[in-house]
């Protein structure tokens, strides 16, 4: 049974709700990132923001993501008060870089901006009736990169997981590592994916949604973990970014390399999921995964 | 060993002083014979003071001296009867990590280690030390050989990072990392990583989820190199002397942060000026960490080894802020 899913208009936010954050074309109208076409605001969001278009497919809050995926009202948010610090009392600047704020200036300058305390957001929810536990990334918050913060709520999610015995779901967006958490942010990566580790030897599956954009410490970890590894069109999925790769090369790379369609022809993801299906497909994971 | 860094330039004068007066051999007058004894006297003193106090980046320049010992310098140094495998039965061999058994005294172990290359072909031949997917697939396929057989890990990280080639984002960088990773979480034998110049990024913690981290005196640890982190905060690599300032990269900030559990202290003036001596002193720590994890079950060890990497992260709690 294929679902169609809701308009995110239709639906309410069970937890904190957060001003999804528009590209700025004025109210009525929005105009596509990627093929420059004006789109009418209220067309856009019954098209879960993608453009009716290029299907270029705007990225999401994490909220926005989440009442998207799960049942209405079935979200359960645990940890919403894990709030960042800056541990390394992280202040050295270029004396000439414009932006002299600190790390620790920065994110509360993010958590104002975006409601959020840091950048996932993680619960407990039903799709379809059927249980799961999820962290949902949100790229909005300091480019949704991972530190202490962002390791220790997926690490979180996936031992919930394991204690509750149900499967377990990591919509990742991300620049990767968070620089000015240091080595703590580098150990994210291997707490989480230990963390995971102990989800397999006790046979629960996990699903990892990758979007746009999946790179760097998170796509080197949690993301690329996935029993099963779905992403969203056209989303830039990889370790290194194409800037990176460029100029270690000396080479120019074609727009579209590194993306989910790339990574599906490599070999290193499942299925490339149109967002209006993502519902139905995760439906359909957890349907055929379900525990015995 | 000539001192070649900017900061070693006072030593180098020291140095150059010394050898003059040394090459007038019998020729020398009284007031130079002390002269040069004080200068004798006074090199390993500066040297000493010099140091005891390196910044951040003259931190990251010994780490990256060309002279500095590479891991094949210590298995040779350390261990007998080295036997390198190859390749990771799928698509390669990467030739930036080096892998094999050997003998470290009387016990057999699993060496697996970051290599860089010191002259030109060298460099080209491990990627400038920059390991492919296909070397995370041989160290995974190798630490699970090691499990099988009992062996005891011996890991030893170099590398700024890994490979940003296209070819290793179509082989999949990210999924090699990302399943090594959770791999060696569960291994069930001791396992030892030692970062022994730089630690950059996923690239090195690649083969450093230990029971026990260890870092040579000068060598940095850092969530990516510093150019790299610079140019993600301030979009300029050209500020990597400030992002290794604040990243704390140094062995003894990364001890005192909780990361590893143990400096392993290297002779005067870094570990190039004398090798005999720093293998010897890595090797102690390591048959030290050894023998302790030795007397754990492998299921104290490996709940010990997700209990130490579980428990890193610093964060608060608080409400969330009202928009």
């Amino acid at each position: 049974m294929v679902k169609e899913a809701v308009p995110l208009t239709e639906q309410t936010f069970s937890g904190k709700e957060t001003k999804p954050v528009l590209p700025a074309v004025g109210n009525i109208a929005v105009k596509c990132t990627k093929c420059k076409e004006i789109l009418y605001t209220r067309d856009w969001e019954k098209d879960l923001k993608v453009c009716s278009r290029c299907n270029h497919h705007f990225r999401l809050t994490a909220r926005e993501r989440i009442s998207l995926l799960v049942d209405l009202d079935s979200f359960v948010e645990v940890d919403a008060d894990l709030a960042s610090i800056d541990p390394l009392h992280f202040a050295t600047q270029p004396p000439s870089y414009p932006d002299q704020r600190t790390y620790a200036k920065k994110l509360e300058d993010e958590q104002r901006k975006t409601g959020l305390t840091d950048a996932v957001v993680s619960g407990q929810a039903t799709i379809e009736a059927m249980p799961l536990v999820l962290a949902v990334m949100d790229f909005h918050f300091m480019g949704g990169s991972m530190g202490s913060v962002v390791g220790e709520k997926i690490t979180r999610t996936v031992e919930l997981g394991i204690d509750r015995r149900i499967p377990v779901l990591v919509v990742s967006t991300s620049g990767g590592a968070r620089m000015q958490e240091g080595l703590f942010a580098l150990m994210q990566m291997a707490k989480t994916s230990a963390a995971l580790a102990k989800l397999r030897e006790a046979h629960i599956p996990y699903f990892s949604l990758l979007t746009d954009p999946t790179t760097g410490g998170v796509s080197a970890s949690f993301a690329m973990l996935g029993d099963v590894i779905l992403a969203e069109p056209g989303a830039l999925i990889c370790f290194t970014g194409p800037r990176v790769i460029e100029q270690f090369m000396h080479i120019k790379i074609p727009e579209n390399a590194v993306n989910s369609e790339f990574v599906l022809q490599h070999g290193m993801i499942d299925a490339v999921v149109h967002r209006r299906d993502l519902r139905s497909t995760l439906a359909q994971l957890l349907r055929l995964y379900s525990p015995a | 060993m000539a001192y070649d860094l900017e900061f070693e330039k006072p030593l180098a004068e020291l140095e150059k002083k010394i050898a003059n007066l040394q090459r007038k051999g019998e020729r020398l007058k009284p007031e130079e014979r002390f002269q040069l004894q004080e200068a004798e006297r006074e090199l390993p003193q500066r040297t000493r003071e010099i140091y005891k106090n390196l910044s951040s980046w003259q931190t990251v320049l010994v780490a990256r001296h060309r002279d500095r010992p590479y891991s094949l310098d210590y298995i040779k140094l350390m261990c007998e009867d080295f036997f390198e495998l190859h390749g990771d039965r799928s698509s390669g061999d990467d030739h930036a990590i080096v892998a094999g058994p050997a003998k470290l005294d009387n016990q057999i172990i699993m060496l697996i280690c970051q290599q860089k290359g010191r002259d030109m072909k060298e460099k080209q031949f491990r990627n400038l030390g920059l390991p492919h997917p296909e070397g995370y697939r041989k160290a995974e396929r190798v630490m699970q050989q090691a499990e099988k057989f009992g062996m005891p890990i011996i890991s030893l990280l170099d590398t700024s990072g890994a490979s940003p080639a296209l070819v290793d984002e179509e082989r999949g960088q990210a999924e090699a990392i990302a399943s090594i990773l959770s791999v060696m979480s569960r291994l069930r034998v001791p396992v030892i990583a030692t970062i022994i110049g730089e630690g950059g990024s996923g690239g090195a913690l690649g083969i450093g989820v230990a029971d026990r981290v260890l870092m040579l005196e000068y060598s940095i640890y850092s969530v990516a190199a510093p150019e790299a982190a610079a140019s993600i905060i301030w979009r300029d690599s050209a500020y990597a002397q400030y992002a290794a300032e604040g990243m704390r990269v140094k062995a003894h900030e990364v001890y005192k942060l909780g990361i590893v559990d143990e400096v392993v202290p290297e002779p005067l003036g870094g570990a190039h000026r004398n090798y005999q001596q720093v293998a010897a002193n890595l090797k102690e720590a390591i048959q030290k960490n050894l023998t302790d994890l030795k007397q754990l079950s492998a299921d104290e060890l490996l709940e010990r080894r997700y209990q130490k990497f579980r428990t890193i992260g610093k964060y608060t709690r608080s409400e969330a802020p009202v928009t």
